[in-house]
């Protein structure tokens, strides 16, 4: 795909990818200590749930954008995720909360496996159609198994206070910040890192053309499946980082509407770009937010306020694609590359974002 | 033989130019085909053939020149009107719908004529040109074999009773004795109700058999333009041209 | 062996309306070659329109027919309007523009209508008909079987046996071909989908009163005539009647035998196994593309 040549200014340690992400990381960290440090505790509420949607979003971007399946079901992947957070912190001696993430990791890639098995052949809208499916018909198993799953009440889930090394006063909101934007983090630097290995570069190999890939050694199938799971893992991660920051596990909180969501934030960003992920997830929790503060300033009603995110992200999703089928990413990736003087320039140290390479055939208009 | 209410259509291409991004696929190409005449359009793959009869049919709209039909200028019409002005056109591959019966094929060429009644007569003139098509009527057009699907497409063109007949390479994929069974009913159209051939060919030796005159192509210009027994003697050209 | 009787025919008008949407969705597929990820929603939709008539004094059948209309012209804009520019690109395009749609009218009847549910008016009676111990159906549940029976029938005569059917056929099987035969081609398939949206519309009207109108209540019916669609072959109108009665028939055992709850999870298992087996659908006369 995009045979990027190292940059000249690279050296040393600097050459290798992995170290790349690293830093990059450690600097979103300092910034973003920095950030949660100096706002209220409402935003770094606000703020921890951009952290499990960036998990999420980024996972979705990954399958859809760079291995091009489309799964409607990523809402419900969560769910399996907050779920097994819930059941594993019920116990009277939870596990501590980091193996508590991974194994929601764990389950909901087991899980994602299995979905993944079994819709490895499936293309375009009968995969979409499929996933849908899961993500329609997963709450149900709450109602029917409502003894242990707490039925429409769904599972609270009981996060310890921050430790007390951070001092007494430290505010809740934060910590639960700084704990989903260490996901957040953790799994960007190792997206990005499986997105420009081997792996990534098969990924889009299949995406692109399926039989040329499997001429090529690729076994399309099991590529198909690994995807699936890695953004299942992502999903799972996501689902256990909500449950903790909103104490429950719930059905309602996991509707069709989520999973729709979920990839309207990644189509929006760009599909196959993580930093379009971030941009999503932002989307994602601030659309809601606007829409109440405009809700509440004009007397809108409820009515009005809880639908509105929806209605802008259903009209933006058409207009997007209609106008823009790069998503902003595509649109801010164009826009630097005109500023910066066409096509010899080099793109931005980002291998994630690879072009979508379809050939638009020149069609008479009807 | 169908009727023909009034004679063919002239047919002048007067410099036309189509290109599809950066390619131009037509350099100003300039033909003229009287009435009631074929004229053969040969030249190798990729010499332009394919594109001028989708920018003479309107499926692609040219850069610049002009596509008189009787005088009337066709050039950029969509396919759909320009078929009104009595052009149709016989597609590469047959192009006839498979998922239709023989007798749906043939009934769809005439539809967008008004005159009911004379729809079904040109249906049938075209099951009596065409007696392998009358004894497959309710089949389905996929079942056809190359020949029959031949006689399919170009019946379907004749029910439009069009002025103009453009054909994409008939004899592809067809047997030579088929070819020259075709290629001799195009000779006789002509001949007997004045319709007006363009006809676009890789086989040049059966196209310049019938043809009245003969046209040659390569990277998207006329090279040549003559008598058909003159082209056909000029070595040079044969050779570099038309493969033969 | 009484209940088990009852279970299935209670099955059949359910299935009828799966059935129904099923053909809505295989009419816009085999036009334009999209998966109309909207129609559950776009019925949803005009049903409250429907609804909104009763609420002005208006009689069940002018709604009826109000819902029906409304279909209509809300399939002939989305694909003129929304769908067209997208027809021709990458797959994944058009699905996130109908998946759009589908947000946006989900959102804009809650925004509208509310999110309550509300309880939908049926021009019969919905008690059932009982023979001895088997329990049949209920004449509402009649009129179902009946009004799409005989909106399956006048979609097949008008498409097998009119002009403008054949015009429409010939748009969906080679819209190149077909221009060049003076066929309006994009007329014909904006026009196909207005019929389609006519049939779900009249699958929306046939299911609110039994899931209530709120403007989730077609997800599940989206779901289940999707999986019959994808069942009888996406191609395959005959496929989609028949894909709809029998998962009707199949769910009706599992939520009876199993539980309501797991009726979607059930389609969903369905669907991936006969995928698995026949990726191409049960009934599509198109060669499978072995990769």
């Amino acid at each position: 795909m995009s045979a990027l040549p190292v940059p000249l200014t690279r050296r040393g340690p600097l050459r290798y990818t992995l170290v790349r992400h690293l830093m990059y990381a450690l600097l979103a960290a300092v910034l973003l200590l920095v950030l949660t440090s100096s706002v209220s505790a409402y935003r770094d509420f606000q703020i921890a749930n951009v952290g499990y949607y960036v998990v999420a979003v980024a996972g979705l971007t990954v399958l859809t954008g760079l291995n091009g399946q489309i799964s409607l079901g990523h809402g419900a992947l969560m769910m399996v995720g907050a779920y097994t957070a819930a059941l594993l912190l019920e116990r009277d001696n939870p596990l501590p909360t980091t193996v508590v993430m991974v194994l929601c990791v764990v389950v909901t890639a087991v899980v994602g496996a299995l979905v993944g098995a079994a819709a490895a052949r499936l293309r375009g809208p009968y995969l979409a159609g499929a996933t849908l499916a899961f993500a329609v018909g997963l709450p149900g198993l709450t109602s029917h198994y409502a003894g242990t799953l707490g039925g429409d009440n769904g599972l609270t889930v009981l996060t310890g206070p921050p430790p007390a090394s951070l001092g007494v006063d430290f505010a809740p909101e934060r910590w639960q910040a700084w704990i989903t934007l260490s996901g957040a983090l953790i799994t960007l630097v190792l997206l990005a890192n499986l997105a420009s290995s081997r792996v990534g570069r098969s990924f889009r190999a299949v995406r692109d053309d399926e039989v040329s890939a499997e001429l090529a050694g690729i076994h399309v199938a099991r590529t198909q499946v690994l995807a699936f799971v890695v953004s299942a893992a992502c999903a799972g991660l996501a689902g256990g980082l909500l449950a903790l920051v909103s104490g429950q596990a719930t059905p309602g909180a996991f509707t069709v509407a989520l999973s729709l969501a979920l990839l309207a934030g990644a189509v929006l960003g760009g599909l196959g770009s993580l930093a379009g992920a971030v941009y999503g997830a932002i989307a994602l929790v601030a659309l809601p937010a606007l829409s109440s503060n405009a809700s509440d300033r004009f007397d809108f009603g409820t009515d009005v306020k809880s639908n509105l995110p929806l209605l802008v992200y259903g009209a933006l999703l058409v207009i997007v694609m209609l106008a823009a089928p790069q998503g902003l990413q595509g649109g801010v990736r164009r826009l630097l590359g005109l500023v910066r003087g066409g096509p010899s320039a080099p793109v931005r140290n980002d291998p994630v974002t690879d072009a979508v390479p379809e050939v638009s055939v020149t069609t008479p208009e009807r | 033989m169908p009727e023909q209410p009034t004679n063919g259509a002239s047919l002048q291409v007067q410099d036309l130019v189509t290109s599809y991004g950066a390619v131009t696929a037509l350099d100003g190409v300039s033909i003229d085909v009287p009435a009631g005449s074929i004229t053969a359009v040969l030249g190798a793959n990729g010499a332009g053939k394919s594109s001028l009869l989708r920018t003479l049919s309107g499926l692609v709209k040219p850069k610049a020149g002009r596509i008189l039909v009787d005088g009337k200028d066709v050039a950029g019409l969509r396919p759909e009107d320009v078929v009104q002005h009595g052009m149709s056109q016989v597609p590469e591959g047959r192009g006839v719908i498979a998922e239709l019966t023989v007798d749906e094929n043939l009934r769809l060429g005439g539809l967008w004529r008004k005159d009911k009644d004379d729809r079904s007569k040109a249906v049938e003139e075209a099951y009596a040109l065409f007696p392998p098509l009358d004894q497959r009527r309710k089949r389905l057009a996929m079942t056809l074999s190359g020949g029959e699907r031949q006689m399919l497409a170009l019946g379907r063109a004749l029910v439009a009773r069009p002025r103009i007949l453009l054909l994409d390479e008939p004899s592809l994929g067809l047997a030579p004795r088929i070819t020259s069974q075709i290629m001799g009913l195009v000779r006789r159209l002509c001949d007997e109700t004045g319709l007006t051939v363009l006809l676009v060919e890789q086989n040049a030796r059966s196209a310049l058999s019938v043809a009245d005159h003969g046209v040659v192509l390569n990277l998207g210009r006329v090279v040549a333009s003559d008598d058909p027994a003159k082209l056909a003697a000029d070595d040079n050209l044969r050779h570099a041209y038309l493969g033969f | 062996m009484a209940r088990f009787l009852s279970v299935t025919i209670s099955g059949l008008s359910g299935g009828m309306i799966y059935a129904a949407v099923a053909l809505s969705l295989v009419l816009i597929w085999r036009a334009t070659r999209v998966v109309n990820f909207a129609q559950g929603a776009m019925a949803m939709f005009t049903t409250y329109l429907a609804y909104t008539v009763f609420e002005h004094g208006g009689s069940y059948w002018l709604g009826f027919v109000v819902a029906l209309l409304s279909g209509l012209l809300l399939g002939a804009f989305v694909e003129r309007v929304l769908v067209r520019p997208v027809e021709t690109g990458p797959p994944l395009n058009a699905v996130v523009v109908t998946l759009g749609v589908f947000i946006f009218l989900q959102a804009l009847a809650g925004l509208l209508f509310g999110g309550r549910f509300r309880s939908f008016p049926t021009p019969f009676s919905n008690k059932n008909y009982n023979f001895g111990n088997v329990s049949t159906l209920s004449p509402f549940e009649i009129f179902v079987i009946v009004a799409v029976a005989v909106v399956a029938v006048l979609l097949y005569v008008l498409f097998q046996y009119t002009d403008v059917g054949l015009r429409m056929r010939a748009a969906a099987f080679q819209g190149e071909v077909a221009r060049m035969l003076g066929v309006r081609v994009g007329q014909m398939l904006t026009l196909g989908w207005a019929l389609a949206a006519v049939a779900g519309s009249l699958a929306g009207v046939l299911v609110a009163p039994s899931v209530f109108l709120h403007p989730n209540n077609m997800d599940g019916v989206f779901v289940f005539g999707f999986t019959a669609a994808v069942i009888g072959g996406l191609d395959s109108p005959v496929g989609a009647i028949v894909g709809g009665l029998g998962l009707g028939v199949l769910l009706s055992y599992v939520a009876s035998y199993f539980g309501g709850d797991l009726q979607t999870m059930s389609a969903l298992v369905v669907l991936v196994l006969v995928l698995m087996v026949r990726p191409n659908g049960l009934f599509s006369t198109t060669a499978t593309r072995r990769v």
